[in-house]
């Protein structure tokens, strides 16, 4: 499913025009990656939580030339699936 | 930042009652659980992708005990953050709200 199937969905369930339905959607993804880029927790109860881990500062090598190259350390998007979204997924319960 | 930061957001943006857009955003998130469960990768442009993965049993520990314990097969959910997010997270632009 794409984001602009997903739009669709929401705009069917709920009776919205396309244009309501895409700035719904827009807006909680907007607001996800705004509050991962201030380095904070999103927590969805059910569906998960987004968080920012570190990474270390690493030795890499460029696939092409073989040379050594620093990677500094940097900061990641990490998403941790919750219990609902877990049980349903694996379908046992 | 939580589900309820989000339906304020959208009721703010949007000129529906706040009940309503609560009752959407839920939608976006059941919505997305739904395809999930069905095995559909879920791609949001700018954002990521949700994909199903199937896990083979293996061997774990308990680590209070230290038992081997065998942790079943199982499908669990990954999610790769887009090139967009990525830049964002790593290197936060100035002066951002």
């Amino acid at each position: 499913m794409t984001k602009s199937q997903l739009i669709q969905m929401v705009a069917d369930r709920h009776n919205l025009t396309r244009q309501d339905a895409e700035a719904v959607v827009s807006t909680v993804f907007s607001n996800i990656s705004q509050a991962l880029e201030d380095g904070d927790r999103v927590e969805l109860r059910g569906f998960g939580a987004f968080s920012v881990r570190p990474r270390d500062a690493r030795e890499g090598r460029n696939p092409k030339t073989g040379t050594v190259v620093h990677i500094p350390p940097k900061k990641t998007p990490f998403f941790k699936a919750g219990k609902e979204m877990r049980r349903r997924v694996d379908g046992v319960d | 930042m939580t589900k309820a930061d989000i339906v304020e957001s959208v009721y703010q943006k949007i000129g529906l009652s706040k009940k309503e857009s609560a009752a959407i955003v839920e939608s976006v998130f059941e919505i997305i659980r739904e395809q999930l469960e069905k095995g559909e990768a879920v791609k949001i442009s700018g954002f990521g992708n949700f994909t199903t993965r199937n896990k083979r049993p293996r061997q774990g520990r308990n680590p209070k005990t230290g038992e081997e314990v065998e942790i079943s097969a199982r499908i669990v959910v990954t999610f790769k953050p887009s090139q967009i997010l990525r830049e964002k997270v790593s290197r936060p632009s100035a002066g951002s709200t």
